[in-house]
């Protein structure tokens, strides 16, 4: 079978430990976790994940079988890109004496959307949210110049069709 | 679990209570309906052990002699009662010695709850003395973990462990408590866990499943269930009979389903995988439709799963999701307790007989008794056969005993040869193949089954892995009959060894110390034979004690087991030789 990109999205209770338990079902499986993110979502007090995985329908199946079967998961789900709304977010720290040497370095936050987000007489911050290949494509562009330092997040993502978590809860709540 | 225990009551009336989170703990067992304990002290346990001494009079503790002996009786104990079994340990190594027993009742879905004693919190993460992350350790192998640190959260986070446990699929759970929120007083009130929102135990049937499904049994022609240990932690053995008897279908199981439908039932067709029965193994890739109820299609049933069953649909009853398409992809799934579901079935299935399809298995039967069952349970060769052995405890119980089996070759014999007329009879390490289970899973079984005797079946490498919880028996006058097939080798390591490795016997041959004066060393009658003139005698002279009885059966040496499906070969190339 052919392995693809999957984004699961998992709606949980916020338990210590919990991070713990999911990550273990890919170690279980040797499955790399390609990019792993953790905050609040749209209902109060559920937690939401997303993990990006690299891998088979069929694993990608038992995978989220397992999570969702874990007692504090609520609901997991996992999608194709084409199904989801996808971004990440990457920060570059340069050197700000580029801003003013190099005249590319304009252009290039131009051309890209990015922020600026703070300048000090040592450093200015980049910050540039989008598409795995967009912040690539910058990291390349600015890469010859120097980056003195750079991080980029997990996948968030929504699913452009529903995800029933407040039904569920409503049904528990009765 | 229906039934409150006065106990219970009693708590729910009183208002609050001020105490210490170590007697909480003791009131929250009692208030679970919880009688009997296995456990270790140990340093950060302690104040619940203080507690307990207090208690004596409502809650049994046992101690075994180590902490996996405690896990595999807790175990033992729940898997003849369907009550969750309880095991208590210290921190550090009381808490890593559970391991073993966790793994093994998460993978034979065991309800058990496991507290753990803990450090202080306030030397959590210090690498204090006996301090193990035992929340991590034991992610993997429970179906639920907490660590409490304050004794506020006691009542709580044991309702919902219990809950958890127990309900939907059972499993372990494991709850960690710090020495400091044993000792802190709080205001005590206990509520039982109703549910939980993120955990849906009991899957709602579907009736258009259920449709779907009749529709498929009704027009099968060579239908064949294969039913697991579901039917047993759902109670359904009374649906499981009316299905089979309505439909008129070959019924065989997997060794966790085992003992759910009377052996001897005429529609009873044996075990299915690796050493199964030779019919429902070839005629698993014959049927027309595969019914599975309460099973997980592991490998060992399955063998080779490109070849397994494709000329079938596939019908799967379980009531975890997750189960369903795992391994062998269903065609139609029936999520739900299996006496649910069962009792939807019922009715919409047409009375059957599927003469022709039975008179197949009865063929296969012959084939198999003339080749293989014949020559293990009435053999002319000199040595005695473990199958005999069985085949003597089964007429000297009268079918009614409670038969406990450790790993390897005798596991596989007892469970081809044990005859059961009662269900929750058979107490094995399926799923894990624990070595070393069946001792203290004996000791869980009968203290949870003092009506019934309880037949330990060891081999003389399983013994010795927990041997020490003779003790246990000693101490506690448990009469558990204790019989060992020894071959000094662990055999079934040796058998692959000869038919996969050229004979080359790396570490598979024991020398063995005298066990007769090892059992006479805790008090415990004992007696070794090795002819089978004197097989019959002694089992019944066993069978008849009031009192623990060790049996020793000097058995072939190399003798091997079939049928097999060799590992990865698809389950109709089953060898009877």
């Amino acid at each position: 079978m052919e392995k693809k990109w999957f984004t699961i999205s998992v709606y949980s209770e916020n338990s210590v430990g919990l991070l713990n338990r999911i990550s273990g079902i890919f170690l279980k499986r040797h499955i790399n976790i390609e990019s792993l993110n953790v905050s609040k979502s749209e209902i109060d007090n559920v937690s939401k994940f997303t993990i990006v995985v690299y891998t088979t329908e069929d694993w990608v199946r038992n995978i989220v079988g397992q999570v969702e079967k874990q007692i504090e998961v609520i609901k997991a789900f996992y999608h194709t890109d084409e199904e989801i709304i996808y971004q990440e977010s990457a920060v570059f720290k340069i050197d700000s004496s580029l801003l003013f040497d190099e005249r590319n370095i304009q252009n290039i936050i131009k051309d890209s959307h990015s922020q600026i987000v703070t300048v000090s007489r040592d450093f200015f911050v980049l910050a540039k949210s989008g598409r795995r290949n967009e912040i690539d494509e910058m990291y390349q562009q600015l890469k010859p110049y120097g980056i003195m330092q750079f991080v980029r997040s997990g996948r968030i993502a929504v699913s452009k069709s529903e995800m029933q978590i407040s039904a569920i809860l409503k049904e528990f709540n009765q | 679990m229906e039934t409150l225990k006065k106990e219970k009551v009693e708590l729910e009336n009183q208002k609050s209570l001020r105490i210490s989170g170590a007697e909480a703990i003791i009131h929250c067992l009692l208030a679970e309906g919880v009688d009997l304990i296995y456990g270790y002290p140990g340093g950060a346990i302690m104040p619940f052990y203080d507690e307990l001494y207090k208690f004596q009079d409502k809650l049994t503790h046992v101690l075994t002699r180590h902490e996996q002996g405690a896990t595999h009786a807790a175990q033992g104990y729940a898997r003849v009662t369907g009550k969750v079994g309880v095991a208590v340990a210290t921190s550090g190594p009381g808490a890593t010695n559970l391991v073993t027993g966790l793994a093994d009742a998460q993978i034979d879905s065991t309800p058990m709850v496991c507290i753990t004693g803990q450090v202080p919190r306030e030397l959590l993460g210090s690498d204090a003395f006996q301090e193990t992350d035992i929340i991590g350790i034991s992610t993997p192998v429970t179906k639920w973990n907490c660590q409490v640190t304050n004794a506020s959260e006691i009542p709580e986070v044991l309702a919902k462990a219990f809950y958890i446990a127990r309900s939907g699929r059972p499993g372990p759970v494991l709850v960690d408590i710090t020495k400091n929120a044993q000792f802190e007083e709080f205001d005590f009130s206990y509520s039982y866990c109703k549910g939980v929102r993120s955990f849906t135990p009991y899957p709602k049937p579907d009736p258009k499943s259920i449709e779907i499904a009749a529709d498929l049994i009704n027009s099968a022609k060579k239908p064949l269930i294969v039913f697991g240990q579901g039917v047993i932690l759902g109670e359904a053995e009374e649906q499981l009979k009316a299905l089979v008897e309505k439909a008129g279908i070959p019924a065989a199981w997997t060794i966790l389903g085992l003992s759910a439908m009377d052996t001897k039932h005429p529609l009873n067709v044996g075990m299915v995988g690796m050493h199964g029965n030779y019919a429902p193994n070839v005629l698993t890739n014959e049927c027309d439709v595969l019914i599975a109820i309460g099973m997980r299609f592991d490998d060992r049933v399955t063998g080779s799963l490109a070849t397994y069953a494709k000329q079938a649909k596939v019908i799967h009853f379980d009531i975890d999701p997750a189960e369903i398409s795992k391994n062998v992809k269903a065609d139609v799934a029936v999520l739900g307790n299996a006496k649910d579901t069962l009792e939807l079935i019922l009715p919409l299935v047409k009375p059957n007989k599927h003469e022709a399809w039975h008179n197949e298995f009865k063929k296969k039967y012959e084939v198999e008794f003339e080749q293989v069952i014949k020559n293990d349970v009435y053999p002319t060769k000199e040595k005695l056969t473990m199958a005999e052995v069985m085949e003597e405890i089964n007429i000297a119980s009268g079918h009614k005993a409670i038969i406990v089996s450790d790993v390897g070759q005798h596991q596989m014999i007892a469970c081809r040869y044990a005859k059961f007329k009662q269900t929750k009879s058979n107490v094995t390490s399926g799923g894990l193949g624990t070595m070393g289970f069946a001792l203290p899973a004996a000791i869980g079984a009968k203290m949870g089954a003092m009506d019934r005797e309880v037949v330990a079946i060891i081999g003389d490498g399983g013994y010795q892995m927990t041997i020490q919880e003779l003790g246990t028996i000693f101490q506690n006058k448990t009469p558990v009959k204790i019989v060992v097939l020894n071959n000094e080798h662990l055999g079934m390591v040796r058998q692959w060894q000869e038919l996969f490795f050229e004979s080359r016997y790396a570490s598979t041959v024991m020398v063995n110390p005298d066990f007769v004066k090892i059992a006479e060393g805790y008090s415990i009658q004992a007696k070794r034979i090795s002819e089978r003139k004197d097989l019959k005698a002694t089992i019944q002279e066993m069978m008849a004690s009031k009192d623990a009885y060790f049996l020793e059966v000097c058995v072939e040496k190399e003798d091997n087991v079939f049928p097999m499906v060799p590992s990865g070969a698809s389950v109709s190339d089953i060898r009877l030789k």
